[in-house]
């Protein structure tokens, strides 16, 4: 076994010089410091993300997309279809779960500063991931065409048709026409596993890339002081690494079978919105947000004041490395600071009133 | 341009401006005959409305009193709502907010709307909630036990 593993690596190796790579990977060090957990989420996403994958090839062989179709093919997907219910449980509960440890990824990598040069580049390309993982998210809700997605997705699309100038446009391209019918349903089926999938895999590439050619950021503090600890990636990190993806496996497959994801009632445009409906957690401090601005503030309309805050709130968010001078400087900046801790203050408290209301 | 070659002669000069432009403008044009069809394709096209003046919704004796129900007008929800004086009004179900379909609440005697708790009074006016505008008000025809809703002329 070892001398034929020992072949085809030789015969690789021949061929493609990997004797470079190797040397690379042995030189690989991760710092070890009171905050190297924070390392541990960006892993687990892309663990989480190579799950959604596999689970999403596999409901593919059974959804059809369609006005007339897509509910019933998953309501036989889950109860004809040997283990249907688990893969499509635990393509929801992991879709959550990306979006949460991609979340606390991002907040860490907020606070520790790790976004400052040179990794600018690596922080947009994980904030487009992390628009983009809202917009997987916001996709894949509608493909049951049952109720609550219906709604959602009607207020959802109105939001973006209330921008000046370019809402109605945009409006019609998400929904294919003026309303939510069988045409958005097919374009949103393109977008969820065609659109997204293959510029999602673009951005990752090159993140993961810099990840490894830059190495691992290390915090302001620290930087200045006395040698830090290391620990070797490979394979000390790597196989920490992969007993947490173990960990987060397990959770799944808890939540998948304990919970299982409800399929709801198909969607109807005569009926009216069902009471208590809401939004997925993780748009809900937006959502909550809105019903508190009132319908006009002086001669603006309430949400295109919403809109354009949370626009301009997450551009700044996005550009951050770039206006963060202090970082920059290696200097830990109050201000940003605060802002960040008022950012999660804020998402965390309108997601709780949301949910209680 | 580059150290090895001789100033170019005024003719060469032209020339190659001639080139440039020719060159750059064939892009242009090449980048817009592409993008064109794309985005038009991505533009649905205009679907011709399903043009509905009236609609049979029911039968008199069969609408409660102090109740709502959506009926289909043509391919939109209209809430056809009996109040307690037995009196029959219609109004577009859309709220006026952000889509959603709207619902008679019996408990409120009020129209609600669930997604963000817009309210109506029993005349389809923005009483509270985000909602900026009334509801359109559709007409209703009662002719003998049968009950007709039509667009407002």
């Amino acid at each position: 076994m070892i001398t034929l593993w020992k072949k085809f690596y030789n015969w690789i190796d021949e061929r493609v010089e990997l004797e470079n790579l190797v040397e690379f990977m042995g030189k690989k060090y991760v710092p070890v410091h009171r905050h190297s957990i924070w390392y541990y989420f960006g892993g687990v996403s892309l663990f989480l993300f190579i799950i959604q994958v596999v689970t999403g090839i596999l409901l593919l062989l059974y959804y059809k997309s369609g006005e007339e179709s897509a509910f019933e093919s998953i309501h036989y997907l889950m109860s004809k279809v040997q283990f249907g219910w688990l893969i499509r449980s635990i393509h929801s509960w992991a879709a959550n779960l990306f979006i949460l440890a991609a979340m606390i990824h991002m907040f860490s990598v907020f606070f520790e500063k790790a976004y400052r040069k040179p990794r600018e580049i690596t922080w947009i390309t994980g904030m487009l991931m992390f628009f983009l993982a809202l917009g997987f998210g916001f996709s894949g809700y509608l493909l049951p065409w049952n109720e609550l997605a219906f709604f959602a997705t009607k207020v959802g699309t109105d939001i973006a048709g209330v921008v000046p100038f370019v809402g109605k446009p945009i409006l019609e391209f998400l929904r294919g026409g003026e309303d939510v019918t069988g045409a958005t349903l097919s374009r949103f089926f393109g977008f969820h596993v065609a659109v997204f999938p293959g510029i999602f895999t673009v951005l990752l590439g090159i993140h993961l890339i810099l990840v490894q050619r830059q190495g691992m950021s290390e915090p302001l503090g620290i930087e200045h002081g006395k040698e830090l600890k290391t620990m070797p990636f490979f394979p000390n990190f790597l196989l920490r690494d992969l007993l947490l993806w173990l960990l987060v496996l397990n959770i799944i497959a808890i939540l998948a079978v304990f919970f299982p994801w409800e399929l709801g009632k198909k969607a109807d445009a005569f009926t009216p919105a069902p009471a208590g409906i809401k939004p997925e957690w993780y748009f809900m401090f937006m959502f909550q947000t809105l019903k508190y601005i009132p319908a006009k503030v002086l001669f603006i309309d309430g949400e295109i004041l919403g809109i354009m805050f949370f626009g301009i709130a997450g551009l700044l968010w996005l550009l951050v490395p770039f206006w963060d001078k202090s970082s920059a400087r290696g200097q830990q900046s109050r201000f940003l600071y605060y802002i960040g801790l008022l950012v999660v203050f804020y998402i965390i408290l309108f997601t709780i009133i949301g949910w209680l209301a | 341009m580059s150290l090895n070659n001789p100033p170019m002669t005024p003719a060469q000069e032209s020339k190659r401006n001639f080139l440039k432009y020719i060159l750059s403008g064939g892009l242009v044009a090449l980048t817009g005959s592409i993008l064109y069809p794309i985005f038009a394709y991505l533009r649905p096209p205009k679907q011709r409305e399903v043009v509905v003046s009236s609609v049979k919704a029911g039968k008199l004796s069969e609408i409660e009193k102090e109740s709502g129900q959506i009926i289909k007008f043509g391919n939109k929800p209209v809430i056809l709502i009996r109040t307690a004086s037995g009196d029959l009004r219609a109004f577009d179900a859309t709220c006026t907010h952000l889509d959603c379909t709207v619902q008679f609440r019996k408990d409120m005697g009020m129209i609600w709307c669930a997604c963000h708790n817009g309210k109506y009074d029993l005349s389809g006016r923005n009483v509270a909630g985000p909602p900026p505008r009334p509801l359109d008000e559709y007409r209703v025809v009662v002719q003998g036990e049968e009950v007709f809703v039509s667009k407002k002329l």
